[in-house]
C-alpha cells in the first residue's frame, strides 16, 4: 500500500473501525500531570495541544502553540503493562479429597489496539518478544495477549532532552512491527501499512492519495525529530566494557546517588523480573500463585540460602546497568536498552545512565 | 499449544528417609500415572516443589537416573517451603514442575578419571551422576568422591559408602570439627583433593557442588593439580523462582543459573562466579 493521507477531523473513523472490529482501544491520555497510557474512546481523549518537557528527574507537561494530537514523546508508562501485566495469576491449587489440584487459569485474553506506538516502543516490544517468547519456554501470558494486539505506530516529530533512540538504532522512524503507522502534520496524517492486517484496516478509512507536498513535510517533521536528539550514548563494545569492569570506582559512586527505589525499572519498557506471592482464600484451601512486577533493586530479590546476594547499592545498580546494556546481549542477542529515556527522566536524583557508561569508559581498565 | 511452564504436577509422598538432623530423602510419585510413568530426569537436574499457599523451592533430584514410578529428593530445612514439607507425612500432596536446568555430562567422559568433591548438602544433587558411574563402572578410569562436612553425623549417606567402595569408587571423607571417635580426614575438601593422587591430570574431569567458596576453592585446587578449567564442572545456586529464565532472579553475569545451569563448566563462570555481589 502507497502512503496515504488521512484528514486531522477523521482520526475518528480509525477509532471507530478498531472498536467495531472489538479492539480496546488504548492510547496516550491526560492523567495526573502526565502522558499516561490508557483507554481511548475518542479523539477527544488524546493530549490535544499538551507537550512534554523532559530532563534527568524532571517531567513537566505544557500547552502547545497548536493542536497536535500526538506532540510529546513517551511518559512514565509504556505497553508492557498490557502485554506483561503488572499483576496476574499464572497458577491455582484447590484442595480436594484427593489431594493438591493443579491448575493454570483460562483467563479471558483481551484485544487491545495500541495506537500512538513510537519507534523505541515498537523497539522495546520487539525486545520483549524475545525475551517472553524466543526462548527455550514461552510465557503463555505474554503470547496470548501479544497475537492478541494490532499495533498503531506514530513517528516522532520532536524529541525530549533525554532521548537517545539514535545511539540504539532505534528510531525516531518507524520502520517494523507496527500493523499502521502515522507521521501527524498540521492538516492530518501520512499513513503507512505494515502488515497485511494493516492494509486491510486501511482500506476502510476515508484515506486519499498523499501528495508530494505531504510526503514531503512529512519527511521534514522526521527529520526535526531526529535533529533534535541531543543525548548520545556510544556502545562500541559495550558488552565488554561494562563486564570487563566489575570493580571499577564508578559503582562505588554511584551508589552515592542511586536511592535503590526502582523507578527506573518499573518505567523501563524491556525491565521484566517478577516475583511470585501466594494468594490463598480464609480456608487456605484455593490458593492462586500471583505474579508481579519486582526489581533488581529490591532488597530480598537476590535473597539466597539465608542471606542477599546482592547486599548492597552498588551491586544492585551494577547488576541493573550490566545487564540492560550488557549481559543482556549474550543472553538475548540484542540490547536491554532502546533509548527511550524513561530511567532518567524518572530516576529521582537525575542519574542518567548514558553519563554513567561514557564515565566507566573514560577511566575503564 | 505450548506447555505452560507454571503448571504444577500432584506427586505424593510415598516415602521419608530420615538422613542426618535436618535433611531427609522424599521419594515422590506422581498422583496422574501417565506423568508417573513418562517422567525422566538428567543427573544435575532439579524440580520446583510447591506447597500450596507456601510457595516453591528449587531441589536437586537425588535419585537414580533410571529411576522409574518415585523419584528421590534429599531436602535440607532453610526456608518457609522445607520447614513446612518438614511437617508432612507419607500420602501428602504437593506440587511439582520440572525437571529443569543442565545436566552432569557424565555420560562423555568415559574412559577419563573421574573426580567428585562435594560439600555438606551438596552431595545430594551429584548422587545421580555416582549412581551412574556405579552402573557403567567399567566405563570410568579411577574414579574418587571427595566429600566434605561440618562434622561426621552429617556426613550424607554413611549407609551407602560401603557399597560405592565396594563398587571400586574410592570414598574420601573429611570433616571440619572431628569427634573423639572420628579417625578419618579434618579440613576442607582442598586439603584432601591437594594430596589426592592424579595419575593422568590431562584424563581427568572434576565435577562439584557445594557451597559457592568450596567449590572456587575446589576449582582453584583442581587448576593447581594440572587440570583445565574445560575440565571442571560445578553446580551453581541462586534465588530460583521461575526455573525458566522468564523471572530474572538467577542471574550471574550472564547467566540463568535455572536454565542455562545450574551445572555450568567452570571456564563459562569463572569471570562472574566469585565477583563480590554479583
Amino acid at each position: 500500500m502507497p502512503a496515504a493521507f488521512l484528514e486531522k477531523c477523521q482520526l475518528q473513523t480509525l477509532f471507530d473501525a478498531l472498536r467495531g472490529d472489538g479492539y480496546q482501544v488504548v492510547g496516550p491520555t491526560v492523567s495526573q500531570d502526565a502522558i499516561v497510557y490508557d483507554e481511548i474512546r475518542t479523539v477527544d481523549d488524546l493530549p490535544r495541544g499538551w507537550t512534554d518537557v523532559q530532563e534527568p528527574g524532571k517531567y513537566r507537561l505544557e500547552r502547545r502553540e497548536d493542536d497536535a494530537l500526538f506532540g510529546y514523546v513517551v511518559g512514565p508508562h509504556s505497553w508492557k503493562k498490557y502485554l506483561f501485566p503488572p499483576l496476574t495469576t499464572v497458577a491455582a491449587a484447590d484442595r480436594t479429597d484427593a489431594g493438591w489440584a493443579m491448575s493454570t487459569p483460562a483467563a479471558a485474553v483481551p484485544r487491545y489496539a495500541f495506537v500512538g506506538v513510537r519507534a523505541c516502543e515498537l523497539a522495546a516490544i520487539r525486545v520483549q518478544d524475545r525475551v517472553f517468547l524466543e526462548g527455550p519456554y514461552v510465557d503463555p501470558i505474554y503470547k496470548a495477549r501479544r497475537e492478541a494486539t494490532l499495533i498503531v505506530a506514530v513517528n516522532c516529530t520532536q524529541a525530549a532532552a533525554t532521548c537517545f533512540c539514535t545511539s540504539m538504532n532505534t528510531g525516531p522512524r518507524c520502520t517494523a512491527g507496527f500493523d499502521l503507522a502515522l507521521t501527524e502534520l498540521p492538516a492530518g496524517f501520512i499513513v503507512e501499512a505494515g502488515s497485511d492486517r494493516g492494509t486491510a484496516l486501511a482500506a476502510r478509512l476515508p484515506l486519499r492519495e498523499a501528495g508530494e507536498q505531504d510526503l514531503a513535510q512529512a519527511d521534514e517533521v522526521r527529520e526535526r525529530a531526529v535533529n533534535d536528539i541531543q543525548r548520545r550514548m556510544n556502545t562500541d563494545g559495550i558488552r565488554d566494557l561494562l563486564l570487563g569492569n566489575l570493580e571499577h570506582p564508578r559503582w562505588n559512586e554511584l551508589a552515592t546517588r542511586c536511592l535503590s527505589c526502582t523507578n527506573c525499572t518499573m518505567v523501563c519498557p524491556t525491565c521484566f523480573c517478577t516475583s511470585v506471592t501466594e494468594v490463598s482464600d480464609l480456608q487456605g484451601d484455593h490458593v492462586e500463585r500471583q505474579r508481579h512486577w519486582d526489581s533488581c533493586f529490591n532488597l530480598d530479590f537476590s535473597y539466597m540460602n539465608g542471606g542477599l546476594v546482592r547486599n548492597n547499592v552498588r551491586s544492585r545498580y551494577r547488576q541493573w546497568l550490566t545487564h540492560k546494556l550488557a549481559s543482556w546481549i549474550d543472553q538475548f542477542g540484542s540490547s536491554g536498552c532502546v533509548g527511550c529515556g524513561r530511567c532518567i527522566t524518572w530516576c529521582p536524583v537525575g542519574i542518567d545512565l548514558t553519563e554513567e557508561v561514557a564515565a566507566i569508559r573514560e577511566t575503564a581498565s | 499449544m505450548v506447555a505452560n511452564p507454571w503448571l504444577s504436577h500432584t506427586v505424593r509422598i510415598a516415602k521419608i528417609t530420615d538422613e542426618i538432623p535436618g535433611v531427609a530423602t522424599y521419594d515422590l510419585e506422581f498422583v496422574d500415572p501417565v506423568q508417573n510413568g513418562s517422567y525422566r530426569f538428567l543427573p544435575g537436574q532439579f524440580n520446583m516443589l510447591y506447597l500450596p499457599g507456601v510457595g516453591e523451592s528449587a531441589i536437586s533430584l537425588s535419585a537414580h537416573p533410571d529411576s522409574r514410578g518415585r523419584w528421590a529428593h534429599t531436602i535440607r530445612v532453610a526456608g518457609n517451603v522445607t520447614q513446612t514439607l518438614a511437617r508432612l507425612g507419607t500420602g501428602a500432596t504437593l506440587g511439582l514442575r520440572g525437571p529443569f536446568g543442565s545436566s552432569w555430562p557424565i555420560a562423555k567422559y568415559h574412559g577419563w578419571d573421574v573426580v567428585f568433591v562435594a560439600g555438606g548438602i551438596g552431595l545430594p544433587p551429584l548422587r545421580p551422576a555416582i549412581y551412574h558411574v556405579l552402573d557403567h563402572r567399567a566405563d570410568y578410569g579411577r574414579v574418587t568422591l571427595v566429600y566434605g562436612a561440618r562434622s561426621p553425623d552429617t556426613l550424607m549417606y554413611p549407609r551407602e559408602y560401603d557399597r560405592w567402595k565396594a563398587a571400586g569408587i574410592e570414598v574420601q571423607t573429611t570433616v571440619d570439627r572431628a569427634t573423639p571417635d572420628w579417625k578419618g580426614n579434618v579440613g576442607t575438601v582442598t586439603v584432601v583433593l591437594d594430596r589426592l593422587p592424579l595419575a593422568r591430570p590431562d584424563r581427568t574431569v572434576l565435577f562439584t557442588c557445594g557451597p559457592d567458596v568450596m567449590m572456587h576453592f575446589t576449582a582453584r585446587s583442581a587448576l593447581q593439580r594440572g587440570l583445565t578449567a574445560e575440565q571442571v564442572w560445578l553446580s551453581a545456586e541462586r534465588n530460583m523462582q521461575c526455573a525458566v529464565g522468564l523471572c530474572g532472579h538467577c542471574q550471574l553475569g550472564p547467566e540463568f543459573i535455572c536454565k542455562d545451569g545450574p551445572v555450568f563448566r567452570y571456564d563459562r563462570l569463572a569471570p562472574f562466579f566469585r565477583v563480590e555481589g554479583l
